[in-house]
């Protein structure tokens, strides 16, 4: 008996067996070994490496070493202070915008929904760059213009200092937390509001008093983001924190992979960022589920709208000012830099060049590679991903199985894992047989696919709660087994969701750095590591050429999705 | 036993073979080598070398050698090291061939074997002893200069710093701009010099007079040009030069105490995929012509006595500068990058 037709006879037996047991068995039975070794195997050697010495005997000294070594403890203070700084402006910022939006009469509100979500494509460590140019205290623009407006010898800004980091990630965290209190406070149903309002309070009262204690889930979820996310960027502390000679976490853990390599060290100093994530999820998790506030999500009359009444143009104009930060100015900062001689250039015809340009295309041999490298994963990750989104988010939402709810907290751990611990774990997972995945684009395509895969299921699963099943019961009544449903049925009627998730990890995967700079070799450089290489040797207007086509195809891409989906620009961003 | 005593007469004898040929005959460009080289078709080169002069080699040799193409891979010496290093322990081979700024790293690639003896004819017929591997496995395929400079615009001439114990005087703080020695490698050669020959005090000043920190020794003369800072501590003496002969606002001083001088060579890996393209764009790089390149492109220096010095510019044999020590370098590479990062914090 060959060993061939030996599967096939357990193959039958199987079936023989199992008779009418539908295969969504096996799919579960797959997709969790899949995500277990998916998390389990980076994380693991994490921990092993953390607890080992370099000859692999068992051993605190790692962690004995950061604590008592200023050169990390430092770090991580700073940290500390950067992230809440972060949360709390992002929060203070994006609420009143997202109140002014979903529930006042300010006029275009659709455009700033929009913008919004383009500055959420913007990838964080390209918008540092912008702001460099911007606002480097001597060469940068607007220092220079405040300089000629005043003649003060003292810059306006200076972007490399721990309040310049905070101001530039609080420019990119800050959709996270829009979206989130936005759709929050479009789901308030009308009715608690006229309640108010029969008791006799006033709109302003009960904007105050109902309203606002409503979406205070939505503020505390998205600070929280905004909080993970200043503690896991590596961009834009490298970009603007290194030359103001000070270190985050994140730049530290970086360091430790300097020759000759630390990656004990590198291991250890990573999970306090996992214990931190770990905590503050746990945290919110409490807050939210004792408040319960269960009543989101009814469906009753529309949204009542505060009318601004003198206040819409200012009211206008200032959400403008503040859209200004994350968009209008750093896109013509990149736009200019491009076509300008060097940065700060007065802008004039002598100063005017194409040789930029001409670099990125027809001199630099890393662009087409770098293009082609993070189309390949941008695209292959947003496919696999949403597929597997698709099957978890199915068997949780329905619990299809026994053991959903394990599934759906495997989906969601990887939010706990910042990108560079993950780049970390994955590097120390896959140098070795017998995955020796390092060096191909495999191991990339595994990073970002557990890194966008949470928020691809938060988003598919919200999907999934919004169509009744009785649609998927009455196809398989016909017949049609689990799977075949799920693809006939319930896919189509996702579409939007779909596409939206698809689009999620596209923008996620182009927009990632963290874990690519730690998995990345020769042939496998994707184009946000190209543009972090030649910011380190500040070739700044090469960067803005790439940095303005990477813009360009994203945003691209991201609307033919929509447009051969039919959703239009009905993807809206949800939070995870 | 008796074996093992016939075996060590072969081995010394083979070892005697060995020396003999240590010095392995010089190789030219011929119709074999090119033939051979455009069956591969490719050659990946990583280098240190300012991106836009490295991608313009590359351009001119895939013009004179079409069929191949040559992958540049570029980033701070320092960077180059630490990746061929993870590269290797992955059993990834890439790399065909190598150059750093850090001639410390040939010291180890050739400690390590990593290296191949290739002598390019002009290597063996015009480099002096100085300037190349007795054992053929390395030769200098760059000369450069770490440098101060500052911006015309924002210093005088008479203002300028003329020493890098000018650099300590309170009126420059705040306005310094120096690379790094964890990611450049002119810049970890530079730390070494200054600090063997005016002591580790100098940088703790340094230290003290809140320097801008970037990384690659390209990027100074960027931030000094720009007007991001008016002076730069440390930086490519090449780099200053071409954004001067741009126009842009940037004057190059040389130290009173002696430029560091940062010795570039280049090597071919034993391991390189792509062994023939590789030995082709190695002896090329080596020619006159791949050498006046370095100084008509780039405004870098050679070691080949045959190119023709760019006009106006002060010859290497006029400026004082630092003597160059790899073997130290090797030595002291950790010690070197641990001190700094404790002094200036990054």
């Amino acid at each position: 008996m060959t060993a061939e037709t030996l599967a096939t006879g357990v193959g039958q037996r199987a079936r023989h067996r199992f008779g009418s047991v539908d295969p969504s068995l096996l799919v579960l039975a797959a997709t969790s070994i899949l995500l277990v070794l998916l998390i389990g195997l980076p994380v693991g050697w994490l921990a092993y490496y953390a607890l080992t010495d370099r000859a692999g005997a068992a051993t605190f000294g790692n962690f004995i070493t950061l604590a008592t070594d200023p050169a990390f403890t430092e770090p991580l203070a700073t940290t500390l202070i950067l992230c809440v700084s972060v949360a709390v402006a992002a929060a203070t910022v994006a609420s009143p915008i997202a109140w002014l939006i979903a529930r006042t009469d300010l006029p275009a509100r659709r455009t700033i929904r929009a913008l919004m979500t383009a500055s959420f494509v913007t990838p964080p460590f390209l918008g540092a760059i912008a702001w460099e140019i911007l606002a480097a205290p001597n060469s940068g623009i607007l220092n220079q213009l405040w300089r000629g407006l005043t003649s003060s010898p003292d810059p306006l800004l200076d972007i490399y200092s721990l309040p310049g980091l905070i101001f530039v990630i609080a420019c990119y965290t800050t959709p996270y937390v829009f979206v989130l209190v936005a759709n929050a406070l479009d789901r308030i149903p009308a009715d608690l509001e006229d309640a108010a309002g029969i008791l006799g309070a006033s709109r302003w009262r009960t904007t105050i008093t109902v309203t606002i204690p409503l979406v205070v889930p939505a503020i505390l979820a998205g600070a929280l983001i905004a909080f993970l996310q200043a503690m896991t960027l590596f961009g834009s502390p490298a970009i603007l924190a290194l030359p103001a000679g000070f270190h985050t976490v994140t730049t530290k853990i970086y360091s430790f992979f300097h020759f000759p390599p630390k990656p004990q060290l590198a291991a250890a100093a990573a999970l306090p960022l996992l214990v931190i994530t770990i905590m503050l999820l746990v945290a919110q998790a409490r807050v939210l589920g004792r408040r319960g506030y269960t009543v989101i999500g009814g469906k009753s009359g529309d949204p009542r709208r505060l009318a601004l009444g003198r206040f819409r143009t200012p009211a206008l104009i200032l959400v403008l000012c503040v859209l200004s930060l994350p968009l209008m100015l750093p896109y013509a900062a990149l736009l200019k830099a491009s076509v300008s001689s060097f940065p700060g250039a007065p802008f004039t015809a002598e100063h005017l060049t194409w040789r930029h340009i001409n670099f990125v295309f027809v001199e630099f041999s890393q662009t087409k590679k770098a293009f082609w490298n993070t189309l390949v994963l941008a695209v292959g990750t947003a496919t696999l991903g949403t597929m597997l989104a698709l099957v978890i988010s199915y068997l949780t939402a329905r619990r299809a199985v026994p053991g959903s709810r394990f599934l759906e907290f495997l989906a969601t751990a990887p939010v706990a894992i910042p990108g560079i611990v993950l780049g970390v774990g994955l590097f120390l997972a896959y140098t070795r047989p017998p995955l020796a995945l390092y060096g191909t684009l495999w191991i990339l395509l595994l990073a970002f696919l557990t890194i966008e895969l949470p928020v691809a299921f938060q988003q598919l699963r919200s999907s999934f709660h919004a169509v009744h099943p009785e649609l998927e019961e009455a196809s398989r009544i016909l017949g049609a087994g689990r799977l075949k449903t799920l693809a006939r049925i319930t896919a189509p009627l996702l579409k939007s969701g779909v596409v939206a998730a698809w689009c999620f990890i596209f923008i996620g995967v182009v927009r990632e750095l963290s874990a690519a700079i730690m998995l990345f070799t020769a042939n496998t450089k994707v184009l946000s590591v190209v543009i972090y290489d030649l910011n380190e040797s500040g070739d700044l207007g090469a960067i803005a050429v790439l940095g303005t086509v990477m813009l360009l195809i994203t945003f691209a891409v991201v609307g033919f999705a929509n447009w051969i989906s039919g959703v239009g620009s009905g993807v809206r961003l949800r939070g995870g | 036993m008796r074996m093992r005593s016939l075996i060590s007469p072969i081995v010394a004898l083979l070892a005697l073979v060995g020396i003999a040929h240590a010095q392995p005959a010089p190789i030219s460009i011929t119709p074999d080598l090119i033939a051979a080289a455009k069956k591969e078709g490719r050659v990946a080169w990583y280098t240190s070398v300012d991106v836009k002069v490295a991608e313009q080699l590359a351009k001119a040799f895939e013009t004179k050698y079409p069929g191949i193409k040559v992958q540049v891979e570029r980033s701070g010496a320092e960077r180059i090291f630490q990746r061929i290093g993870q590269e290797y322990s992955s059993r990834i081979y890439t790399v065909d061939v190598v150059d750093s700024s850090d001639a410390a790293h040939f010291v180890y690639y050739k400690r390590e074997d990593m290296l191949q003896p290739v002598v390019p004819e002009d290597v063996a017929k015009h480099f002096a002893p100085a300037y190349k591997d007795p054992d053929g496995m390395h030769a200098a395929w760059r000369i450069n200069l770490s440098v101060i400079a500052y911006n015309t615009q924002q210093v005088k001439p008479e203002d300028a710093p003329k020493s890098f114990a000018d650099l300590l005087d309170p009126k420059w703080s705040g306005k310094i701009v120096k690379a790094h020695p964890s990611y450049s490698g002119t810049i970890l050669t530079s730390t070494f010099q200054i600090s063997r020959d005016l002591g580790w005090q100098y940088f703790e000043k340094l230290a003290q007079q809140r320097i801008m920190q970037v990384q690659s020794a390209v990027d100074p003369p960027n931030k000094v040009a720009a007007g991001e800072r008016a002076v730069m501590a440390d930086g490519n003496e090449y780099n200053a030069a071409l954004l001067r002969s741009q126009k842009a606002p940037i004057e190059i001083v040389y130290p009173a105490e002696g430029a560091p001088l940062v010795i570039g060579p280049a090597g071919v890996m034993k391991r390189a995929p792509n062994q023939n393209a590789a030995k082709l764009f190695y002896t090329w790089l080596f020619t006159v012509e791949g050498q006046q390149m370095l100084l008509d492109v780039a405004l870098l220096r050679s070691a080949h006595p045959g190119v023709k010095e760019p006009p106006g510019r002060k010859p290497l044999s006029e400026i004082k500068v630092m003597k160059d020590d790899a073997a130290e370098v090797d030595k002291q590479a950790e010690e070197i990058k641990a001190r700094y990062t404790r002094l200036f914090k990054t």
